[in-house]
């Protein structure tokens, strides 16, 4: 398939050359060894416990999910892909290319956050999950669009974030309220209409991306 | 045989304020050499990439058929073949894996016996698993060459074909036109006379400024 | 717009205004010029009448963003990347007011200038997907490179709209009127106004938007005919 050999260069490229690995490894490394550091031994709510975890989520994602458009778009290579793909297959690639890293770097987060947090207990663990991987899917979907939009404008570092947080902002609240309730250990009953609130956002990201595409990607 | 044309009509381009060619007209059938000359900056380039669908016209349309049927604008990719100055390969990859890689994504299965051939003509089947990084100007413009070509496209386009090469290479270039040529449609943008004198017709992009 | 139609436009602006901060709000409204109490809001009620048409008004400034986005991307008529703009400017500065008219309100109702209430939350978005917008703007150097990218990017954010606007406040309890746990459905849908306060609110929503419109068309026009001249003086 197209888009999966797109997402197999992209990984091979990155397996080699451990660019984007390696920053976003000692990124997330000093992320929670500042916010350690500033909460010292002061003991924290259970609820700024669920906040913060989409804070660590928020930046991490901001400083990685951006390379995989800009550094084509950098390196010249954009117009190889354009001479051998159409931009649906471009879309999908890199669309696969983001989701797994989104899944691959939040698991990371979460495991490290679960150990050096003890405050930071999931009652209600199958809860978590469906909506870390509710959540993940928009997070990736949303943040590949901005990254196409981005990587064609000037200004590229500072822009990803200010683009993208109003656009998250959404996915964001309602994720992290779907962490506290995991972490009281509601059901999944009262937590449907948030569970439903992120499917649609993901649906709804997804399609207006998808039609949107063509017109980023070919100038 | 396959017959492919490319019809250009009234093509305008301006960049913002700036014109820089306008009402270009012409038509070219299978066995064609074309050429388009023109000083530097005069926007050879540009006319290139708007043929090869990378960027749209400001006005004006173009199209692609084949056999008779008009190819989608997401369908051409697959028809064409370009070399440019600007084409840049993935240089963490050998040239096999660059090639191996485009098939893949192109969706059509990777030819080993034509790529060889094709490595072999361009001198290059000794170093085709060294990573392009390691590659001379030259050698990436050979490689450029196979890029453009593993594929069997109808249209194929050179913008620049003889830039980095040595009187060896150059005529290993012309012979792959004339050879191409007979079959397919062949644009050489250049300002290089041994280039133009290939080709049928040219237009000269001077012209084309008001 | 006719000079009688600014003066007519002129005059009603004024009125709601004066009418708006000067009528009394007393308990059993008798004269034609006073309000009645309102359960919640009490003396601070008066600001409805300027900080819900702004807030309607960055909302509808947002919508015509959007509206001339999508048109711009399927005619590419830089026209529509000027209307675009236009909009965006008014509906920025409305988005700015609605923010700063309702924080306001919040210190003396609520004792907070700030409470990330729904809505406010609400509107803190907007302001930030407005500055975004005209972050990316100004980051592209090509016309048609940036009226494309800031398109796509309006039609985007435009959809993520729905969630701030219902679905946030009926999840999330909050202070403003109207919200999840209001035990009253607030002043407007529940006609709490009496007949004078209605037609002061009314009148003042007409009097924004047809002030809305008329500033809208003045931006982009001007806007059209400046890059009209620029391209005249550059071709010579």
């Amino acid at each position: 398939m197209k888009s999966y050999a797109l997402f197999k260069k992209d990984i091979s490229s990155e397996l080699r050359t451990r660019y984007a690995i390696n920053a976003l490894a000692m990124f997330i490394i000093v992320t929670l060894s500042i916010i350690l550091f500033s909460i010292g031994n002061e003991r924290i709510s259970s609820s700024l416990t669920g906040g913060l975890f989409w804070v660590i989520i928020f930046f991490t994602s901001m400083s990685g999910l951006s390379r995989v458009f800009v550094s084509e778009e950098e390196r010249g290579t954009s117009l190889t892909l354009q001479l051998i793909a159409a931009p649906s297959t471009v879309f999908s690639g890199k669309l696969l290319f983001n989701l797994i890293l989104v899944f691959a770097m939040n698991t990371v987060i979460a495991i490290l956050y679960s150990a050096l947090f003890n405050t930071f207990v999931l009652k209600n663990f199958a809860l978590f999950l469906t909506s870390f991987i509710l959540s993940n899917i928009g997070l990736a979907f949303a943040s590949t669009i901005i990254a196409a939009i981005i990587s064609k404008a000037g200004a590229k570092g500072t822009l990803y974030p200010v683009l993208s947080f109003p656009i998250l902002l959404p996915l964001i609240l309602t994720s992290v309220q779907l962490t506290l309730f995991a972490m009281d250990g509601t059901s999944f009953e009262t937590a449907k209409f948030e569970l439903a609130i992120v499917g649609c956002y993901d649906v709804i990201i997804f399609t207006v991306s998808y039609l949107l595409f063509d017109f980023i990607w070919k100038e | 045989m396959i017959e492919y044309s490319l019809t250009v009509e009234s093509i305008n381009k301006t960049f913002g304020r700036r014109l820089i060619f306008s009402g270009i007209n012409f038509k070219l059938d299978s066995s064609t050499i074309f050429g388009i000359s023109g000083p530097n900056g005069s926007g050879k380039s540009t006319l290139v990439k708007i043929i090869a669908n990378i960027i749209s016209p400001s006005s004006g349309k173009l199209v692609h058929n084949l056999n008779g049927t008009e190819i989608k604008p997401e369908k051409l990719h697959n028809h064409i073949g370009l070399v440019s100055p600007y084409l840049v390969l993935y240089d963490e990859f050998s040239a096999y894996e660059n090639l191996n890689y485009f098939s893949e994504i192109r969706g059509i299965s990777f030819d080993k016996e034509k790529v060889d051939k094709l490595l072999n003509k361009f001198l290059l089947y000794n170093r085709k698993d060294d990573l392009v990084k390691t590659y001379s100007s030259g050698m990436k413009q050979r490689l450029k060459f196979i890029f453009a070509l593993m594929h069997s496209p109808q249209l194929i386009i050179l913008d620049e074909p003889t830039s980095n090469l040595d009187d060896e290479g150059k005529e290993v270039v012309y012979e792959l036109v004339k050879k191409e040529a007979k079959k397919n449609i062949v644009i050489i943008a250049s300002n290089e006379k041994t280039d133009l004198s290939l080709c049928s017709e040219t237009i000269d992009l001077k012209n084309y400024k008001k | 717009m006719k000079t009688t139609w600014k003066i007519l436009l002129f005059l009603l602006l004024c009125f709601v205004s004066i009418a708006g901060i000067s009528f009394p709000i007393v308990k059993n409204p008798q004269a034609w010029y006073e309000f009645p109490f309102i359960k919640g809001l009490e003396e601070n009620a008066k600001i409805i009448f300027f900080h819900v048409p702004t807030a309607w008004l960055t909302v509808i400034a947002f919508l015509m963003t959007a509206i001339y986005s999508i048109k711009y991307l399927r005619k590419k008529n830089l026209d529509d990347d000027a209307k675009a703009y236009a909009a965006a400017q008014l509906g920025i500065i409305f988005c700015i007011l609605a923010t700063v008219t309702g924080a306001v309100w919040a210190k003396f109702a609520w004792g907070s200038f700030w409470s990330w209430d729904p809505r406010q939350t609400s509107i803190f978005a907007l302001l930030l997907i407005y500055g975004a917008w005209f972050a990316l703007r100004s980051s592209i150097e090509s016309e048609e490179k940036r009226a494309t990218l800031s398109s796509v990017y309006a039609i985007i954010a435009f959809v993520t709209v729905p969630f701030f606007i219902f679905i946030m406040p009926r999840i999330m309890t909050g202070l403003h009127p109207g919200s999840a746990d209001d035990t009253n459905a607030g002043p407007i849908v529940d006609f709490k106004m009496n007949g004078n306060m209605q037609l002061i609110f009314f009148l003042s929503l007409i009097g924004f938007t047809i002030l809305y419109f008329w500033m809208w068309r003045l931006g982009y026009k001007s806007i059209i005919y400046r890059d009209k001249l620029n391209k005249k003086l550059i071709r010579g």
